[in-house]
């Protein structure tokens, strides 16, 4: 199959979008700027979140999971003084630990009772932040939290990653590796192994798959970059709160991956690209804004089922068969 | 052949209830290596309950199973499947939507998985290699080979069932337990899949199937076990069985006593 040519077109898009992705911001106003990184954060969530659901499961935790990431990393540098090159990663495991515990109770259901479930457990933790004052703030969350700092020794002063531009070219980065390495767990044997466990249960249990260990890894592995990415997240911002977890924000990853369509890798970066760009677009008619959301979803789902991924297709199809109706 | 040595599948008391209803009544037989040994019955007289026990999609209420003297009984279906235990299903149950290659990697799990870090480094390529050498034997083996990048949605049944089979044989299995292999098969099919299932024999594997396609059950099976309402009614070489009275009677009761059953 052509899935040599296939890899190549994805460096060769690559090489072209990562250094035109990397200048972008040099080029933009403040505001756009800070645009740039919220939607380079909701990438890395889509991504993560995707992982969850080859796993077969639809989770309404992973906003949760992000701001675990981030409390993580907040409480480790700010009331532990820890490093926060330190803190960061750190969070990210703490986040991936969390999931593995709630992964017991939560990995015994299935399907809709899993959603609800995970909805559950979501909403006890975030109340936990709104409720115990010390040592997550209560509901006004925590304010303060140390920013990333690089003292590099050509600089008098350290470079500090609460500017737009350093901190957008940082998790540029991370989100890249983060997406490669996302991308090579889905296309090796444990994504195939997923696949198994998601459409064919008890086939693959037959053939030896441990499948609540593989739903598990992915959950765990899920969180991981959720944490990583709440954990970035909350050093720019310097604040957190336990409302910018709410389930209106869950639903926003819901709603970007399934407009952006399930079936490939890329399907979920299109919808949160597509819709956030949409969303950006419309900012000046601020009352029209969710209105203008919901048309866009309503028309996509009415016509495009599959996604916006399923479109290239759709138009190669339709093109092919008006060359066949002008040959004919 | 190991002559003194434990059979390779031995059932034991084996019984199993749903609510009121008694599935299985204190099962006991044993199954050589080597052997293709037959499970029949009438509808509903616990032959799909007595696999799902044996592969622990169910676990018994009591009794024990051995495999190779070793019990096996109450483990989780992967386990069992890691020590020897693989069936195939009713419903041809496949990937549909993957290539038939595709679907021979996904049986190879149990001998080509890799943790973690592993994949996420790219260290899994020598066991990726292994699992595609070994779907490739086995493409081979089931007679696939010129079919091996359609979907397997597009196969045609009898190809379906051996693309089934060749996913089970993948998990290296000492003992397969093939659910109605033959079921909805013309009768060129049934030959070939007969073929087939002595040929998985001849490489070593024991194989113990449900199947109601007499012809096919009689022209396979070294030995054949009968269940009638969950018990244990008759066991022997097909002719015997065949002649056993009261296995003919089990055969003409059922099919009053289904008529019964449908009409209340």
């Amino acid at each position: 199959m052509n899935s040599a040519s296939r890899r190549h077109g994805w460096w060769l898009a690559a090489a072209v979008l990562l250094p035109a992705l990397a200048a972008l911001p040099f080029f933009l106003p403040f505001h756009r700027q800070d645009f740039m990184i919220f939607l380079l954060l909701d990438v890395m969530l889509v991504v993560s979140y995707r992982l969850v659901t080859l796993s077969g499961e639809w989770s309404l935790i992973h906003m949760v999971l992000m701001g675990c990431g981030g409390y993580a990393s907040a409480l480790l540098s700010k009331r532990a003084d820890l490093l926060v090159w330190l803190s960061i990663p750190l969070a990210a495991l703490l986040t991936a630990a969390v999931a593995l515990l709630l992964s017991f109770p939560l990995l015994r259901m299935r399907g809709f009772y899993f959603l609800i479930g995970s909805y559950a457990a979501g909403e006890a933790v975030r109340l936990a932040w709104k409720y115990f004052v010390y040592p997550f703030g209560g509901p006004k969350g925590l304010k303060l939290i140390p920013p990333l700092e690089l003292q590099l020794p050509f600089l008098e002063q350290p470079l500090s990653f609460v500017e737009p531009i350093p901190f957008y070219l940082l998790l540029l980065v991370v989100t890249c590796v983060s997406l490669l390495l996302l991308y090579r767990l889905e296309h090796s044997r444990i994504g195939l192994t997923l696949h198994m466990v998601h459409w064919q249960p008890s086939l693959a249990e037959a053939v030896g798959v441990n499948s609540w260990r593989y739903r598990t890894l992915a959950f765990a592995c899920g969180a991981f970059f959720a944490g990583l990415a709440g954990a970035l997240f909350v050093h720019y911002l310097g604040s957190i709160n336990p409302n910018q977890f709410a389930i209106g924000e869950m639903l926003y990853i819901l709603v970007w991956v399934i407009i952006g369509g399930t079936r490939t890798f890329a399907g979920p970066v299109i919808g949160v690209v597509v819709l956030s760009v949409l969303n950006e677009i419309f900012r000046q008619y601020d009352e029209w804004r969710p209105a203008i959301y919901g048309l866009i979803l309503l028309l996509s789902m009415r016509f495009l089922p599959d996604g916006l991924e399923s479109l290239p297709g759709r138009l190669r199809g339709l093109w092919r068969r008006r060359v066949a109706a002008a040959q004919g | 052949m190991a002559t003194a040595a434990a059979p390779l599948l031995e059932v034991r008391g084996l019984c199993k209830r749903f609510g009121g209803l008694v599935a299985l009544d204190r099962v006991s037989f044993q199954v050589r290596e080597g052997e293709i040994r037959g499970l029949i019955g009438p509808n509903g007289a616990g032959k799909s309950t007595l696999f799902k026990n044996i592969a622990g999609f169910y676990r018994p209420g009591a009794g024990e199973i051995l495999l190779a003297g070793r019990p096996i009984s109450g483990r989780p279906p992967y386990e069992i499947a890691g020590l020897g235990v693989v069936r195939t299903f009713q419903e041809t149950t496949l990937f549909q939507e993957l290539s038939v290659m595709r679907n021979l990697e996904a049986g190879c799990h149990l001998h080509a998985s890799s943790g973690l870090f592993r994949a996420l480094l790219g260290l899994d390529r020598e066991r990726l290699e292994r699992q595609r050498q070994a779907a490739g034997r086995i493409l081979d083996f089931v007679g696939l080979r010129e079919r091996r990048a359609q979907l397997a949605s597009e196969l045609p049944l009898g190809s379906q069932r051996a693309l089934a089979l060749g996913i089970a044989l993948l998990a290296k299995p000492r003992l397969l337990l093939l659910d109605e292999p033959f079921a909805g098969m013309n009768p060129a099919e049934t030959a070939h899949m007969m073929e087939l299932t002595r040929k998985v024999r001849r490489s070593g594997i024991t194989i113990v199937l449900v199947e109601h396609n007499m012809k096919a059950v009689m022209g396979l099976c070294d030995f054949v076990t009968v269940l009638n309402f969950g018990r244990l009614l008759a066991e022997g070489t097909p002719e015997s069985v065949r002649r056993d009275p009261a296995v003919l009677e089990a055969y003409l009761g059922s099919a009053a006593g289904g008529t019964e059953r449908a009409s209340c």
